[in-house]
């Protein structure tokens, strides 16, 4: 199911009328536990709390006393779950949300590292370099031609590679360690370091797929010679070190890399969906 | 960093959304991301401007320019990003650009 259907839990921490509120130390100990385990806390002092559209809800609060808390707007389609936590340690609370959370079906947070290109549609050109470059099949265009990320949870955790094409340093990951890939503000030096307008090409000075393509014709031909092993899984590891550096790719994105008949057709198919979103655009 | 805002906003009486990870709700393009962004003004404690902007974006869920503040953990220390969110003045700081609401994606085309 796509990310953008799952359903998710959200929870409320309720101190408002008719409950009592809690301590700072036990609030903050309920956070922690709560966010450790993925899930989205709205702490609540009063007022009204606006219902979630896509999913379920899990109130807590220290109602044990209290009156009945007033409701509107629910509906079968968001179920509310309220649980009394008088007495409540924090296992007892994040045990309470994780219960709930699958009684509702929510999606269960940490399973994927969120980890996909953000693009800054103030600096993308729409140049389409991203779309040919990617063989994960990540992006896409929208009904006007427009590049956008689409598959989220095909991209490769902690590969930037998109990023480094990007002759705008348009694509971001938030995740990464470094600015301006990390989202930091973009200064002309980053533009001359990150600007590779290429079709994956200057990577390694050629064409990175066919470079691929030679070492592995020449690692086959050579080792059918030598029946090495050895040799040859160190002769890859060089030139997958050489490619990781190059690319700040991580190795094992690398090594995951399908047979090279598969890279070409890969690649051929990302340069024609670029193609044709880009023969789409109004000139 | 994150642990030292958290518990200054527990210790707080203030309404406050708290989330495990922003990446993962643009992702998911959670509702709660579009409530934030049309509740008017926001404080939002994050990471960089530019891709908190994007990441809303990117859940349909346009921050309003003019009414948001990003507070960059990864820049400012705990009390300074604490002493601006209990600051009630807000200061928009997203990056101005180009982007209106024809900008948002649309539907994949098939």
């Amino acid at each position: 199911m796509a990310l953008t259907t799952q359903s998710t839990l959200r929870v409320v921490l309720y101190e408002g009328a008719n409950a009592q509120p809690l301590e700072a130390g036990d609030r903050f100990a309920a956070l922690s536990a709560l966010l450790e385990k993925g899930f989205a806390v709205t702490r609540v002092s009063g007022g009204r709390v606006a219902p979630h559209d896509r999913g379920s809800m899990l109130v807590l609060g220290k109602f044990a006393g209290g009156g009945s808390l007033a409701t509107e707007g629910l509906s079968a389609e968001t179920p509310v779950r309220f649980q009394d936590i008088t007495g409540f340690d924090t296992n007892r609370i994040r045990e309470s949300a994780e219960s709930a959370r699958a009684e509702f079906g929510a999606a269960k947070h940490g399973d994927w590292k969120p980890w996909f290109p953000v693009i800054d549609y103030d600096r993308c050109t729409n140049c389409m370099q991203c779309l040919s470059f990617c063989l994960f099949g990540v992006y896409g265009v929208d009904e006007q031609s427009k590049i956008q990320a689409q598959n989220h949870d095909n991209c490769k955790t902690n590969c930037p590679a998109c990023s480094r094409v990007c002759p705008e340093a348009a694509i971001m990951f938030p995740k990464y360690k470094a600015g301006p890939i990390n989202g930091d503000v973009v200064q002309n030096s980053d533009l001359g370091k990150e600007k590779m307008k290429i079709d994956i090409s200057a990577l390694l000075g050629g064409d990175v797929y066919s470079a691929l393509r030679q070492r592995s014709d020449a690692a086959k031909t050579r080792f059918s010679k030598e029946r090495d092993d050895k040799k040859a899984l160190a002769e890859r590891q060089k030139c997958l070190a050489k490619l990781a550096n190059a690319g700040d790719i991580p190795i094992e994105v690398l090594m995951s890399l399908p047979s090279p008949e598969e890279i070409q057709r890969r690649a051929v198919e990302a340069k024609a969906k670029a193609s044709a979103a880009l023969a789409a655009q109004p000139n | 960093m994150k642990e030292a805002v958290l518990r200054k906003l527990a210790e707080s009486g203030l309404a406050f959304d708290a989330v495990a990870d922003l990446c993962e709700m643009s992702a998911r393009q959670d509702s709660s991301l579009q409530r934030l962004a049309e509740g008017g003004a926001v404080k939002i404690a994050a990471c960089f401007p530019r891709a908190v902007k994007w990441l809303f974006h990117a859940a349909r869920a346009d921050l309003p320019l003019d009414a948001a503040e990003v507070l960059n953990m990864r820049a400012l220390s705990a009390e300074e990003v604490t002493a601006a969110l209990f600051n009630p003045e807000v200061k928009p700081n997203l990056p101005e650009g180009k982007v209106t609401a024809s900008d948002a994606p649309k539907a994949a085309a098939a």
